[in-house]
């Protein structure tokens, strides 16, 4: 007995694979519909450029927060890039293959880490090293940027590890041939040939870091403020809609799901960036 | 074959339909405070009444207030000293009293502010702990979001407050203990009833928190906990506030660090 036939099989399918975009497509309109108002009612400059958040008093100005995300992510960049790439580095090139096939996974298992843990391990280890050692509130912009630049480990090795893998054996052997030193190769060769890639991987790793959510919440202290230095306490555009989401009424919470609409363009942007570079990887080959 | 599988997906719609049957539902959200005291208190008055059925949820005393107006609740629960002009339509009722404790890590030295000098801390003007006969150390300031309940309280209270920009802010009253915890130039605030040994509360204006000064009201930062209703009182909703009302509400309200209404 067939209860649904070869053809029903397929519909399911299809449906199946259509609700993943459809459920993207509704969320990318849901916060649109709730946040686009608001955007014309206060006016982009406006709620962009002010520094003033008083949601009580009805001023929205989400220039601070803006400042925070991009220092963050800046921070979680220096943190994080140059160890991932490094990493791979070493992973893909110097060392032994069965080192790698064991380490890789273990960095890939940062990833599964809650980030709540990571947030945990800043606030009860890193923000008071940082008080006791270098001054301020320790819940901080260097907190926050150690912290995040750690979870964007796995991100940027994986894909790194896995661009510098398909830079084709001949092209190393060529540059060895012609008297280049095994370091000459390397960044001469190997990173040009998987500069795309690696490109991607710190773009997608960005893009991790703008949008991580918890961790920063309980690392960065969440101060309405632009910082004057990586010791003083910022709040993040996602730290801003999660805190205060829960309370806000009305206009409050319509400058929410418009902090929302930015922060959904600014993921959008870096995506699409890492796609292009990726792309520009696959027409060279 | 087909009738047996029809006859399978009947299941889940008799259950569905079979709870609730012949009992009211309340439902009460809001103040995150208060949300621990009601669940106990629903507890209890279900096991005293088996057909009532009450659920408790969280929120904010903002969406407590939302939600009874709308009707998404039946009860709203807020801890407001001043209730918004939205809530004028809603029946209120003072179930508890909370006080709210100002205070530092144990290992600063400072152990109590007179009003002005807390509102000055909170607007940035005081930086430094030896200007308040403590040690010579910048003062780290840590308050609560916009919106929240303890954090509106604290400002109507304490009266004249701008927020220094240098302000940490905490989503909870257990985070903001566990800042304080941590770092020793903090200075905090919150819910008297999440007092502990690793946190110091500051006497204000000579006066400390504790049970006796609340009840007296010779302490100063004290709220009200409220739960609103949209209309009347009556049914199950007026039964189940006259049971927190009652000796045994009141008594249970107590025993988890709150104050009673009467």
């Amino acid at each position: 007995m067939t209860l649904i036939g070869e053809k029903g099989v397929r519909r399911i399918l299809l449906a199946t694979a259509l609700s993943a975009i459809s459920a993207l497509l509704l969320i990318a309109l849901f916060i649109i519909k709730e946040g686009l108002p608001f955007i014309f009612h206060y006016g982009l400059w406006n709620f962009l450029s002010s520094s003033d958040w008083e949601p009580q008093a009805g001023k929205f100005g989400i220039f601070p927060m803006v400042a925070a995300s991009l220092w963050v992510t800046f921070g979680a960049m220096v943190v994080g890039a140059p160890l991932g790439v490094a990493g791979a580095l070493f992973l893909s090139e110097f060392a032994p293959r069965p080192v790698m096939r064991v380490i890789k996974p273990m960095i890939e298992l940062l990833a599964a880490i809650p980030s709540v843990v990571y947030g945990f391990i800043g606030v009860m280890v890193l923000a008071p090293l940082i008080r006791d050692y270098l001054g301020g509130p320790g819940l901080s912009v260097l907190a926050a940027s150690i912290i995040l630049g750690i979870m964007i480990l796995p991100t940027v090795i994986s894909i790194s590890i896995d661009s510098i893998m398909a830079v084709p054996q001949s092209y190393r052997e060529g540059s060895l041939a012609l008297g280049a030193t095994v370091w000459q190769t390397i960044h001469m060769v190997t990173i040009r040939a998987a500069r795309s890639g690696i490109l991607a991987s710190i773009i997608l790793g960005m893009g991790r870091a703008i949008g991580e959510t918890m961790a920063v919440i309980m690392v960065a202290g969440n101060a309405v403020k632009i910082p004057h230095s990586a010791l003083e306490s910022v709040r993040s555009l996602t730290a801003n809609i999660a805190l205060e989401m829960s309370y806000a009424t009305g206009l409050h919470r319509q400058a929410l799901f418009a902090t929302g609409v930015i922060l959904f363009v600014v993921i959008i942007i870096l995506n699409s960036a890492a796609m292009v570079a990726i792309r520009g990887k696959a027409a060279r080959k | 074959m087909q009738h047996k599988y029809a006859a399978l997906l009947c299941i889940p719609l008799i259950l569905l339909l079979g709870c609730g049957r012949g009992k009211t539902v309340v439902t009460l959200a809001g103040s995150t405070a208060f949300q621990p005291f009601a669940e106990k208190l629903a507890e209890q008055y279900m096991s005293e009444h088996p057909n009532a059925s009450i659920t408790v949820q969280g929120g904010g005393s903002a969406v407590g207030i939302q939600s009874a107006i709308s009707g998404a609740a039946q009860i709203g629960m807020a801890d407001l000293v001043i209730l918004p002009d939205e809530a004028r339509a809603l029946t209120p009722t003072v179930v508890a009293r909370d006080g709210i404790a100002v205070v530092v890590n144990p290992s600063n030295a400072v152990s109590g502010l007179t009003t002005d000098q807390v509102r000055d801390i909170f607007n940035g003007k005081v930086r430094n702990w030896k200007d308040l006969g403590g040690a010579d150390r910048p003062i780290t300031v840590v308050s609560r979001e916009a919106g929240s309940g303890t954090r509106s309280s604290f400002e109507q209270i304490v009266t004249g407050i701008s927020l220094t920009r240098d302000a940490l802010i905490q989503d909870s009253n257990g985070t903001i203990r566990e800042t304080v915890a941590n770092d020793a130039n903090a200075v905090g605030y919150l819910s008297h009833g999440l007092l502990n040994a690793k946190i110091k509360a500051l006497t204000v204006d000579g006066e400390a928190c504790s049970n006796e000064t609340i009840a007296s009201g010779s302490y100063r930062l004290v709220r009200p906990i409220y739960l609103l209703v949209n209309g009347p009182l009556q049914g199950e909703i007026k039964a189940f506030i006259e049971y927190v009302l009652s000796d045994n509400g009141q008594q249970t309200i107590k025993a988890n660090g709150l104050m009673p209404a009467r």
